[in-house]
């Protein structure tokens, strides 16, 4: 049952993303140095590291919301464009979703985007399929009852939840949470774990997810990421940035707990089975 | 119990906000029954009936010379001069505003500009304006347009700018375009602030035209109130200010109304 094995038949034998020495400097400041990473299709990377280690600038590069200064990446194989682009799904921590759409039009959103350059707004027969489809990827989400919500009027978890299938909905290539479960209650993020890794399972998606609950990071990942400084000049400490220092992967059942395979049941709001956050 | 913490209820509120003008229009009364008092003659602080005499000859009375009703010519005119300056002003902001604020370059490109006209007092533009396009309506509208829009301009495009940076980069990984981003994020969520912008214009917008009719015109609220000066006629001019006052809030709550109507997520549509 191990995703990671058996969802990727696999044309693709290489990783699909790479970062080849890749280093990230503001001005004299070196945040990241000296990063080679692969990261296999399938998996569920997660990252961790103290404060101001470069985990989200990391990911803001992965995006292509900010450049490295230095180095390479490329995705499935090809350089990436230095800018968002619809391969890269993401969800942040807050503000990932448009508070004037209702829940069912942030999802449709990059449907219209797509087909419609001009009015970004879709008619007819189009918008009923996109609304169809938006409708699907929401109740796989646990989101069927909510639809025609304002952002305002979803709790937090419900709105991680609508970022999560607005994300989706674009069937993005490597999907990039950054920190989606910090401003979330314990057993609300018991919930939000269980979704994630059960549609990680069913629509076989690569996750970067940066966070830093290092609980939350083993229960989740596939494999874990530290990424701290490995060497430290007391009188110029900005002078040397963080890089990997721990690369663990776990061969493990993505599923820490007993539960029959469910496949695109909205969550239910049970009490939570997995852990309390630190 | 502390005043922070004493809320009133909607009829409470109500009778508190109508106290204090109810003590100066008793004030205004009494002051004028002494002057009328000691001079029955007395044009400076007219009483009632005297407004109403002079008003109703303006409001259902033809001129004698344009076979006019003067008050209802001189309303629709500093309307149509107010509309026509808010709604070029308006639509200026709006689509300016939103291109500063979502597109860098010409943030870059224009923004200065923009600074820079907004600090110029526009009555001092006035004259420019009087020479380059006359003295007819056009160059009354331009003065609304230029005293207001500017600062409406850069209010739409720091609303604009001020979006979190989040929701632009989300948009993208939707896969959405410059103008995408602008015409389905940025437009939607500028409106009610356009909205609120064009409220706090109004009441510069009123000085503008005032100022252009009191310089020059041959209709208008603000031409009437300067030409019935010279007789000393505040049973007109009080009535007069009265109305413009009235009809600056009734759009003011126009503005709040179609603000609340149209765009409820604005308005904290929650739980």
């Amino acid at each position: 049952m191990s995703a990671v094995a058996t969802s990727i038949p696999g044309p693709i034998p290489g990783p699909i993303l790479s970062l080849q020495n890749v280093w990230v400097e503001y001005g004299d400041k070196i945040v990241l140095e000296k990063v080679d990473l692969d990261i296999a299709a399938g998996s569920f990377v997660s990252i961790v590291g103290p404060s101001g280690a470069g985990k989200s600038s990391l990911l803001r590069i992965i995006l292509g919301q900010e450049r490295p200064t230095r180095g390479k990446i490329e995705l499935d194989g090809a350089p990436l464009a230095p800018e968002c682009g619809p391969d890269r799904g993401v969800v942040f921590q807050r503000y990932s979703v448009f508070p004037h759409l209702s829940a069912l039009d942030n999802t449709v959103f990059g449907l219209e985007c797509e087909q419609a350059p001009l009015s970004a707004r879709l008619f007819g027969s189009a918008k009923r399929a996109a609304k169809a489809q938006a409708t699907e990827m929401l109740a796989a989400v646990g989101l069927a009852d909510s639809m025609h919500q304002f952002p305002a009027q979803l709790s937090g978890g419900m709105q991680q939840r609508l970022a999560i299938a607005q994300a989706l909905i674009k069937r993005p290539r490597i999907l990039l949470l950054d920190e989606p479960f910090g401003a979330l209650d314990p057993g609300i993020r018991a919930d939000m774990h269980k979704l994630i890794l059960s549609l990680w399972r069913d629509y076989q998606l690569t996750i970067i997810m940066v966070t830093h609950d290092i609980r939350e990071a083993f229960t989740l990942g596939t494999r874990v990421l530290a990424l701290d400084k490995r060497r430290h000049d007391p009188h110029a400490p900005h002078r040397f940035g963080a890089t990997a220092v721990y690369d663990i992967a776990l061969r493990k059942d993505p599923e820490p707990e007993p539960e029959p395979e469910q496949t695109s049941q909205p969550p239910s709001e049970a009490p939570p089975q997995l852990q309390e956050s630190a | 119990m502390r005043w922070v913490n004493l809320h009133l209820n909607r009829s409470q509120r109500i009778l508190l906000g109508a106290l204090p003008i109810a003590l100066l229009v008793l004030v205004y009364l009494v002051m004028a029954a002494q002057r009328h008092a000691d001079n029955p003659m007395d044009k400076i602080l007219p009483l009632p009936g005297a407004m109403v005499r002079a008003m109703s000859a303006l409001m259902f009375q033809a001129d004698q010379l344009t076979g006019q009703m003067v008050f209802w010519v001189d309303t629709l005119a500093s309307l149509q001069r107010l509309g026509l300056g808010l709604g070029i002003a308006t639509l200026t902001a709006l689509i300016v505003g939103l291109v500063l604020g979502v597109l860098p370059p010409v943030r870059a490109t224009f923004g200065p500009l923009v600074t820079g006209i907004a600090v110029i007092p526009p009555i001092a533009l006035l004259p420019i304006l009087f020479i380059a396009l006359g003295l007819g309506e056009t160059a009354k509208v331009a003065l609304i347009v230029i005293g207001i829009a500017p600062v409406m301009v850069r209010d739409i495009a720091a609303h604009v700018a001020a979006l979190p940076t989040e929701q632009i980069i989300k948009a993208q990984t939707l896969g959405a375009s410059s103008w995408q981003i602008m015409i389905r994020v940025a437009l939607p969520q500028a409106m009610p602030r356009l909205l609120q912008t064009v409220r706090l214009a109004l009441g510069p917008a009123w000085v503008f035209l005032i100022s252009a009719e009191a310089i020059a015109a041959d209709v208008g609220l603000g031409y009437r109130i300067f030409l019935v000066r010279r007789y000393l006629a505040m049973d007109v001019i009080i009535p007069y200010v009265a109305w413009i006052a009235l009809l600056a809030i009734l759009m003011d709550v126009a503005l709040t109304q179609t603000s609340k109507r149209a765009f409820p997520w604005a308005h904290g549509a929650s739980h």
